[in-house]
């Protein structure tokens, strides 16, 4: 009965969304403000029946009911609740109610926080969303449906949750992702509500910046626990992977980068406002196209989900008509307003610009790493070829540099024009120390120096220090848009020591090691005691026990674990930690090699943690900057409404 | 990133081979050539990467060569002449990968272009002050009320 | 309403990208890898026959007809899907098949071959797959068409069926045999 009402509540938010997506714009065409103002409750609406319905599937999970496929397919008795929970969104089906529930939620947030919008433009962007909304439903209800039952003939038990995704980083990910993706879709459809309606002001801009740094925020936190989420549960203590999926996630994060900041200039300065309705447009297509690569089963990926033809058809029709359509659009009203192009070659506008020109380089050349082995079998007829890790870095990492160039001087350049030469003149003598100072400290840490890995932290340190100075500076005249811009500017310095230090000084090994070996490796020493039989919830697992000590001090026990799930019959390597803020110590177990040999791997990860610190302090400055008093008239709103704060 | 619904199970474990070399420098070639060498089974992993059963035995290869004496050359030639363009990670700069390779290069030269074209070289504008930045933004908050 | 050509690269490019998808989309064989070896010799090897343990085989056997090449196991479960394709082919066909037993317990694999009738004209015991990577081969079963000289022709990944065998297979054994006359 439950997954009924669930099903019924879908069908019911998507008729409230058809509404959602006609009304409004009826009373736009019709100058009629009733028709214009129906998108609020239309919105509550759908927020509403998606809740509703949401709810059903997880009471189906929490109660067993493995009468649901969906349930049958990723759950199971012994399952721990909190996984029973998470289950919900572990597959294609259930993953798509969060999406569209988050849309509708976002829908509703626009419904709400719309007062400094004219009825005209809020009804535009609401049937906007409502036709998404639209979009998102009926795929839901006629390509996978997550309330189908599979009666009369129902299993007994559930197949059991993916082993790998039975994890605090699965509870969290893909929730902040979608928050991420979707999010976009604010920002779009403001733009495409603003180019139907032939107003493309400074005014514009300014309303989407908040949304638009929100819905980064969140996706800046969804890649980065995704992140963390395959460095300890994959087992081999890699963080990145530029695997098509990442690379789906990462694409749209590099274009709202450029976006957050093209607003900036499109808001202060009135300049770049037809790229940055591109812009916008390009990171929700790109948050679209992701959901495509990864769920038409169009791209091999070990992270894809199982593949089915309708879906992928559903997903590239859907595809042609949103961005065809938006594009289309905009070739024929993007180019409504001139830029007032007035401002130096050393101005923040320049700076912002080429912030954006190698924001979308970046995401263009990755966009062609991860198709081109597509349309090479395509164009050859069958031939495959593969494009990978050593592609991206290789195309990557330079475009960033340059980037981090540019981004050295941005605390301390001015809208218009900037005396960049009196800043490098000042600042001259400091520039050699920080440079000094990263060559030196590598040269005492190291046993190597890399040319690259040099250049990449003293670009870091340098962004780090003139931020600091520049603070220092305007101490006594914070805003809260400067703040969050000096918290994601540090995260990205952050950032980079993370990623060079743990790339270039990591140590590790695989060895065999029997009870009583011992192991040295960067200063530390490990024995191994042996291997414990001991038993899970859902799993029985072979647990390691090894002795860290540096210097004859006991540093940690750590016990990683094999793990055998026999419902899903599936095996789990679940490596064991020792963290602190400048090293991981990294121990996964690997085959049994002999009597009581184990293979055992050992790493020795520096500064790896600061990959994900960084990335959180970027969320967290995108996520300051909505407190800053341009928008209060929106918060004011938000706590009259919300009085325990639901972010905007 | 989506990490869900592996379509092949178990085939991004952890692999660990624990194969001995005499230094450092094999270690690390050996590292390097296992995480840029895809596994031709699996759906998208490297060799470094998974259990399946060609993987392991294409370690133990890249193991055998290396000891040999073999240079990473000569390691990734094996592969490619065994299993083709889709083994390299790394994809060759020939004909086929023209486009791959230049397209990044080209797209940087023309945003450089762009903003070249796009900025002005002479100080036609006075810097955009502080002072100015406050009045703008009062137009601004006037004219939107 | 000013009207400017720059506002449709956007749209065109992605419009040639979603071509691009459409295609990809209708791709078969997704997870088909193509051989690297086609019209390469068959690579050179040392390995005991499977069923004596002993005399050692190399390419040279194999070679002076058209002959299929077959790499199997008995821990695959296609392999023995595929088997009484086999041994209809070997019974009918007058072409004779080698045997690749990869990754396999050799007395396993004699008790498999009991069981399931031997359709082999012999096979070799390649334990450590070492035949199978000279091949390019990443599963099994896969199989593979040889000319007289011992060229390779033709490869097919997964189970042969009746359907794989008239339509993929033999036209390229009866192309083969037909250059011989």
């Amino acid at each position: 009965m439950i997954p009924e009402l669930g099903n019924f509540s879908l069908m019911l938010a998507l008729a409230l969304s058809l509404g959602l997506a006609i009304f409004p714009a009826l009373g736009v065409r019709t100058h009629n403000v009733v028709f214009m103002r129906t998108g609020s409750s239309l919105a509550l609406g759908i927020f509403f029946f998606m809740l509703g319905s949401f709810f059903c599937l997880l009471h189906a999970f929490v109660n067993d009911d493995f009468t649901v496929s969906y349930v049958a397919n990723n759950s199971n008795t012994a399952l721990p609740l909190p996984y029973k929970i998470s289950a919900i969104w572990g597959a294609h089906e259930g993953s798509f109610l969060l999406w569209t529930l988050i849309m509708s939620g976002w829908t509703l947030a626009v419904a709400v926080f719309n007062r400094s919008l004219t009825t005209d433009i809020t009804a535009r962007v609401l049937a906007v969303l409502g036709g998404l909304n639209v979009g998102f439903l009926a795929f839901l209800l006629f390509a996978s449906n997550p309330f189908e039952r599979s009666l009369p003939f129902h299993p007994q038990d559930g197949a059991d949750l993916n082993p790998l995704l039975q994890d605090f980083g699965l509870i969290v990910h893909p929730p902040m992702l979608y928050m991420g993706y979707v999010g976009f879709a604010v920002p779009f459809a403001l733009a495409i509500a603003t180019l139907t309606a032939g107003r493309l002001d400074s005014a514009w801009a300014r309303w989407s910046r908040p949304w638009t740094n929100a819905a980064w925020a969140f996706l800046t936190i969804g890649i980065t626990l995704g992140s963390w989420w395959a460095y300890y549960e994959l087992g081999w203590g890699g963080w990145w992977f530029w695997d098509a999926v990442e690379n789906a996630s990462f694409m749209p994060w590099l274009v709202g980068t450029a976006l957050v900041h093209s607003l900036a200039a499109s808001e202060k300065r009135g300049v770049f406002k037809s790229w940055t309705v591109l812009l916008a447009i390009a990171a929700f297509s790109l948050s679209l196209l992701g959901a495509f690569l990864v769920r038409s089963g169009v791209l091999t990926s070990v992270h894809a989900f199982a593949v089915d033809p309708l879906r992928g058809v559903f997903i590239l029709v859907f595809l042609v008509l949103v961005v065809g359509g938006s594009l289309f659009l905009y070739a024929f009203r993007g180019g409504l307003s001139k830029n007032r192009a007035n401002f130096s070659w050393q101005s923040r506008e320049a700076f912002i610009l080429s912030n954006n020109l190698l924001l979308v380089v970046s995401a263009a050349a990755i966009l062609i790493g991860t198709l081109y082995p597509l349309f090479y079998e395509v164009v050859t007829g069958g031939a495959k070829i593969s494009v990978g890790p050593p592609y991206f870095n290789a195309v990557f990492v330079p475009l960033m540099a340059v980037l981090f160039l540019f981004m050295i001087f941005s605390p301390f350049s001015k809208w218009g024009d900037t005396k960049l030469g009196l800043v490098l003149n000042e600042n001259k003598w400091w520039i050699l120390v920080v440079i000094l100072g990263v060559v030196t400290t590598s040269y005492f840490f190291g046993n190597n120096v890399f040319f690259y890995g040099l250049l990449l932290k003293s670009l870091g340190a340098l962004i780090l220090f003139f931020l600091v100075k520049n603070l220092l500076q305007r101490v006594k005249n914070l805003s809260a848009s400067y703040i969050g811009m000096f918290l994601a500017h540090s995260g990205i310095a952050v950032a980079i020591f993370g990623v060079v230090i743990t790339t270039y000084y990591s140590e590790g090994k695989d060895v065999r090691m029997e009870p009583g070996d011992k192991l040295d490796l960067s200063g530390y020493q490990f024995e191994f005691f042996g291997v414990a039989k001991v038993r899970g919830p859902n799993y029985l697992a072979d647990q390691g026990e090894i002795l860290v000590t540096r210097d004859g001090k006991k540093v940690a026990v750590l016990r990683p674990e094999k793990r055998f799930y026999p419902v899903a019959q599936d095996v789990m390597t679940e490596a064991a930690m020792h963290v602190t803020p400048l090293r991981d110590l990294y121990i996964a177990l690997g085959e049994p090699v002999g009597e009581k040999a184990w293979a055992v791997r050992v790493n020795v990860k520096p500064f790896v943690r600061w990959i994900w610190f960084g990335g959180l302090l970027i969320a967290l400055g995108s996520f300051i900057t909505l407190f800053d008093g341009r928008y209060r008239a929106m918060k004011e709103k938000a706590a009259k409404l919300f009085p325990l704060g639901v972010a905007t | 990133m989506l990490f869900v619904f592996l379509v092949s199970r178990g085939t991004v474990l952890a692999s660990i081979d624990a194969y001995p070399f005499p230094n450092k420098e094999l270690t690390d070639r050996y590292e390097e050539l296992i995480s840029e060498l895809r596994c031709p089974q699996c759906l998208n992993t490297n060799l470094a990467g998974s259990d399946a059963m060609i993987a392991q035995d294409l370690r133990r290869e890249v193991h055998r060569m290396l000891i040999e004496g073999k240079t990473n050359e000569e390691v990734l030639d094996f592969m490619y002449y065994r299993y083709g363009d889709f083994v390299l990670y790394n994809p060759r700069f020939d004909l086929k990968t023209l486009a791959l390779w230049l397209s990044p290069f080209l797209l940087f030269i023309l945003s450089g272009f762009i903003w070249l074209k796009t900025v002005r070289t002479e100080k036609e504008t006075l810097p955009w002050e502080e002072e100015d930045e406050k009045k703008f933004n009062e137009i601004l908050e006037s004219r939107s009320d | 309403m000013s009207f400017q050509k720059s506002l449709f690269i956007p749209l065109a490019a992605f419009l040639a990208m979603t071509i691009f998808l459409g295609f990809g989309f209708q791709l078969e064989n997704a997870k088909v890898l193509p051989s690297a070896l086609i019209d390469k010799p068959l690579p050179n090897f040392q390995l005991r026959d499977l069923q004596s343990g002993q005399m050692l085989r190399s390419a040279d056997d194999l070679i002076g007809e058209v002959a299929l090449v077959n790499v199997w196991g008995t821990w695959c479960p296609n392999c023995v899907i595929e088997h009484p394709q086999l041994l209809k082919i070997s019974r009918e066909q007058n072409i004779k098949i080698f045997g690749i037993n990869y990754r396999d317990n050799n007395v396993e694999a004699k008790k498999w071959l009991k069981k399931y009738k031997d359709p082999y004209a012999f096979s070799v015991s390649d334990d450590e797959g070492t035949l199978a990577i000279d091949l390019g081969v990443y599963g099994a079963p896969e199989t593979f068409i040889i000319d007289k000289s011992g060229f390779i022709r033709k490869r097919h990944v997964g189970p042969v069926n009746a359907k794989v065998w008239k339509e993929e297979l033999k036209p390229v054994v009866d192309y083969l045999r037909g250059l011989e006359e």
